[in-house]
């Protein structure tokens, strides 16, 4: 048993040392995060410099005062001296540590003066980023394939920790973060940062940074948000100021037309083999995490679409939930989350897959006539 | 077990000791109920331990091999839940019923019959929380810690078990605690003072007061989870003026001290070991009681410290911090005495002071960890993260757990009036010792280089560590089968134990023959 498990011991060191796994805190890329992986080494050196000492004089004890060598107990029991030194010295190194923590945690807290504002908003299982100073917001999902997840594919270098629309911010420059939620909690954080807030329904917190480098950094969920938690990553692109303004009104150009578009969709309609595979590429995205793939849902936690009464006759009923969501409940309002083309095509996929079959097509004027509900 | 004999002197006339179950079920011995917690606390150590073997043959790999993530989110609760209601408690309960009576010089605890409901009402609990797995949307799916609203709005129909198993592991608690209290209180042999109990006496002392205090809080916030669930109120919901952040506040408010009710009796079988097999006297007793009395006062205001994410006022952050760095004071005054103990003693290494020794090293290397999640700025980084899983295991695991095992090896002789085999207990010993490391210390990497704790998959660059972990895993847990094995041959038979089979130890519970009568102390002892 014993020989066993040491030659699986052994097996393993190899794997570890030759990976490139990184075994430490990051030093980050910010003053911040710099400035916490100080603290976090001279703490872990205190700490060490302790347990060398306690611990080597627990082996000093064990080998030389031992029964077996012979030696006769001592008589002593106490010693108001020892334990007023050993009470003090503790005292005195805790009283150092205090004061680099305390300097380095006002500097954290201090929000003041950012130049950029982003509100970060988590919901089960995605983030929403929210320029202030510009008109362009998006949700943040996780890009990798449900294949990789299930083994059926290899997995990619970035796995679990890739997205399809990155929160851009511009590096040199203060940007403030709003974290707050539409459901549970959850908790944003990037590594290289040092940034870790939770997000709190009904409450805004906040955090900033100050990015140094660009580059991508990769950051997760930190709090259990409930089935999915494992699967909503932060990612984060820090580009040079000008690079981030021609990006920004980039976005903002795309939203406006979109935002046309809409309208121009209101008095078209859309054929049946459009909205379902559009459709399904929607669902895919946004429902099948709780709904599951075959549109069963997970009996007592997420309800079944599949031959159920609203999906099969309420139409109404079918467009409000979707567009509206269902308070009390993990339903989200996917109204502000999808466009009109999408809600339009899921909610047709919805009726139409896993033997549905009602033939119902919905199109955008349909849907637009609840979202302002 | 061979308690017969002792039960033939006992002239009591209006009783006659039932046999087969309804002697356990109508038991008011202090010895027998003493049995049934350790025996209970261990078959949940044996549950809620396939429960963390699920978690990890889960982690061993990237990707979703075995369960799905739901399942899994029941797995981490429930095995949190049972690891510390149903075995780390119930076995310190198990051991001041047992020895706090023989330690003080008292026939049986002071309220016999609460203390057979305080046991019988645990199995009910048990059976409750872990039926609800099987109920359609499964069992409780978050955390341990059931943070609010995932815990209210957004949990499935089996969240009222949940509570009500909760509620009566609480009440059971909280009588057991009674029993100690007025037992120490009242039943000390004539000569006994309060200064000159066994550290073990004491720790407990202390540990009912904070149970007394913690567990209404506990109650208190699961009635608020019932009741904005089912019943439409808004304690920890914006929308209705509530707060989510409150429901941390009063959690903790239970869970911090909760943590320490896990650890002071550890320190009282600690105190009472490392003498016994150092063959010298404990160092600085007074100054164990004052360090217990304060780590019990601090621990009531440190709990935010669970809580630096939330977004506290800066202020706040500041306080709770340094309350927290300051429980590393008494607690190293402890770890300082224990050393000097062994100094210049005569030691010996019996399977029980082996694990006495593990307990003081590595419980300290837990305190490490717990010093740096104290310190703010870097907390923000190491929470939630499985650096956090490594520190809370380490002291639990190699703490708690750790000190029960050698209070198991060092009392077996009284217990069962047999010596254990002490190369299967050495074997148990060494193969805890490495594979238990195995398993946590890497969690402490895993942690530093960003891994999420409570995650059923992760990506690639931690997949090495986890399955060193999982490796340590598997191996703690088939450990565990030699403990089993050393205890049942112990009741069975074995060389037979004298009334005092460790040249060291000290206390009234070794001046009684082993095993120990089924009545003891029917006339107190005089204690000079």
């Amino acid at each position: 048993m014993s020989t066993r498990l040491i030659t699986a011991l052994l097996a393993s060191i190899p794997l570890a040392a030759s990976a490139q796994s990184q075994l430490n805190l990051t030093q980050g890329v910010t003053e911040i995060s710099q400035r916490v992986y100080d603290l976090h080494m001279t703490i872990f050196y205190i700490c060490c410099v302790i347990g060398v000492i306690v611990f080597g004089a627990m082996f000093v004890s064990m080998i030389l005062h031992r029964k077996s060598k012979g030696h006769k107990p001592a008589t002593f029991h106490e010693n108001v001296k020892v334990e007023i030194l050993w009470t003090a010295i503790p005292f005195l190194i805790l009283v150092g540590m205090a004061i680099p923590a305390t300097k380095t945690l006002f500097a954290m807290e201090d929000t003041s003066e950012a130049e950029v504002t982003v509100l970060v908003t988590g919901s089960q299982w995605k983030w929403h980023y929210k320029y202030f100073d510009s008109d362009v917001e998006y949700y943040s999902l996780l890009a990798t394939r449900q294949d990789q997840i299930n083994n059926r594919l290899d997995k990619g270098e970035n796995y679990l920790l890739e997205v399809d629309r990155p929160l851009v911010i511009p590096t040199d420059t203060k940007v403030r973060f709003l974290v707050t939620s539409d459901d549970v909690i959850h908790s944003w954080w990037v590594p290289d940062f040092a940034v870790k807030k939770d997000a709190n329904p009904g409450f805004i917190n906040e955090a900033w940074t100050k990015v140094d480098e660009p580059g991508i950094y990769r950051g997760q969920c930190a709090e259990l948000c409930g089935k999915d938690h494992g699967f909503m990553p932060v990612v984060v692109i820090a580009k040079e100021p000008a690079e981030y303004e021609a990006w920004i009104n980039e976005q903002e150009a795309i939203a406006k037309a979109e935002k046309e578009e809409e309208q121009r969709l209101l008095s078209m309609s859309m054929s049946k083999d459009e909205l379902m595979e559009l459709g399904e590429r929607v669902y895919l995205g946004s429902c099948a995490a709780c709904h599951q793939p075959s549109g069963e849902g997970i009996p007592g936690v997420f309800p079944s679409l599949k031959g159920t009464n609203m999906v099969m006759n309420d139409k109404a009923g079918h467009i409000n939930i979707v567009v509206n969501g269902k308070s009390g409940t993990a339903m989200q309002a996917f109204g502000n989350q999808l466009s009109l083309r999408e809600l339009a095509a899921v909610i047709t996929y919805e009726r139409n897959a896993w033997g549905n079959d009602t033939g119902d097509l919905i199109q955008a004027a349909d849907v637009n006539e609840f979202l302002n509900k | 077990m061979s308690t017969v004999a002792g039960e033939m002197d006992h002239h009591d006339h209006h009783h006659h000791a039932p046999s087969g179950i309804t002697r356990w079920l109508f038991t008011t011995n202090h010895k027998d109920i003493g049995s049934m917690y350790l025996w209970f606390s261990f078959i949940m150590f044996l549950v809620g331990g396939s429960m963390a073997m699920v978690i990890r043959a889960e982690l061993f790999q990237p990707g979703l091999q075995l369960v799905e993530p739901h399942f899994f989110n029941q797995m981490t609760t429930v095995h949190g839940l049972i690891m510390v209601f149903g075995a780390v408690m119930p076995a310190f309960t198990g051991l001041a019923n047992w020895m706090v009576p023989m330690m003080i010089g008292a026939p049986d605890m002071a309220l016999p019959r609460m203390n057979n409901w305080s046991f019988w009402i645990l199995p009910f609990a048990f059976a409750i929380l872990l039926g609800s797995l099987f109920m359609e949307g499964g069992g409780p799916a978050f955390g341990w810690t059931f943070y609010a609203p995932l815990s209210t709005t957004y949990s499935s129909d089996s969240t009222a078990l949940f509570v009500f198993s909760v509620h009566i592991m609480g009440i059971s608690s909280i009588m057991g605690a009674i029993n100690v209290i007025v037992t120490i209180m009242n039943m000390r042999a004539p000569g006994m003072t309060y200064m000159k109990m066994p550290l073990f006496v004491w720790t407990w002392f202390i540990t009912a007061f904070l149970l007394i205090a913690v567990m209404p809080v506990l109650a208190g916030a699961v009635t608020m989870v019932l009741t904005d669930k089912y019943f439409g109120t808004s304690f920890f919901d914006a929308a209705g003026g509530g707060d989510p952040v409150l429901f941390q506040h009063i959690f903790w408010f239970f869970g911090h001290p909760e943590v320490y009710i896990m650890i002071l009796p550890s320190f009282g079988i600690i105190s009472a070991i490392i003498p016994a097999f150092s063959r010298k006297k404990l160092f600085g007793y007074s100054s164990m009681v004052y360090a217990t009395a304060a780590i019990a006062g601090l621990s009531f205001i440190v709990w935010a410290h669970h809580m630096f994410t939330t977004g506290m006022p800066v202020a706040a952050e500041i306080f709770f911090m340094y309350a927290t760095m300051l429980i590393s004071v008494p607690t190293g005054v402890k770890v300082f005495n224990w050393v000097a103990t062994m100094w210049r003693g005569s030691i010996t290494f019996e399977t029980p002071m082996l694990f006495a020794l593990a307990f003081v090293i590595l419980f300290t290397i837990g305190g490490f960890s717990g010093l740096m999640l104290a310190i703010t700025p870097v907390d923000f980084q190491y929470h939630d993260t499985y650096f956090v899983v490594a520190h809370f295991h380490y002291v639990l695991v190699t703490g708690a757990i750790f000190s029960i095992m050698a209070a198991a090896y060092y009392w077996l002789p009284k217990w069962t009036g047999h010596m254990y085999n002490e190369t299967l207990a050495k074997w148990h010993f060494w193969t805890s010792l490495i594979s238990v490391n195995v398993l946590f210390f890497p969690m402490h990497f895993a942690g530093l280089a960003g891994m999420p704790r409570r995650i059923p998959d992760y990506s690639l660059q931690f997949a090495d560590i986890n399955q060193i972990v999982s490796i340590g895993g598997f191996a703690f847990g088939l450990s565990q089968l030699i403990f089993l094995a050393v205890v049942i041959k112990c009741v069975r038979g074995g060389e037979k134990a004298p009334a005092k089979p460790w040249e060291g130890a000290e206390g009234l519970e070794w001046t009684v023959p082993s095993p120990a009568p089924y009545h003891t102390f029917e006339t107190p002892p005089e204690v000079k």
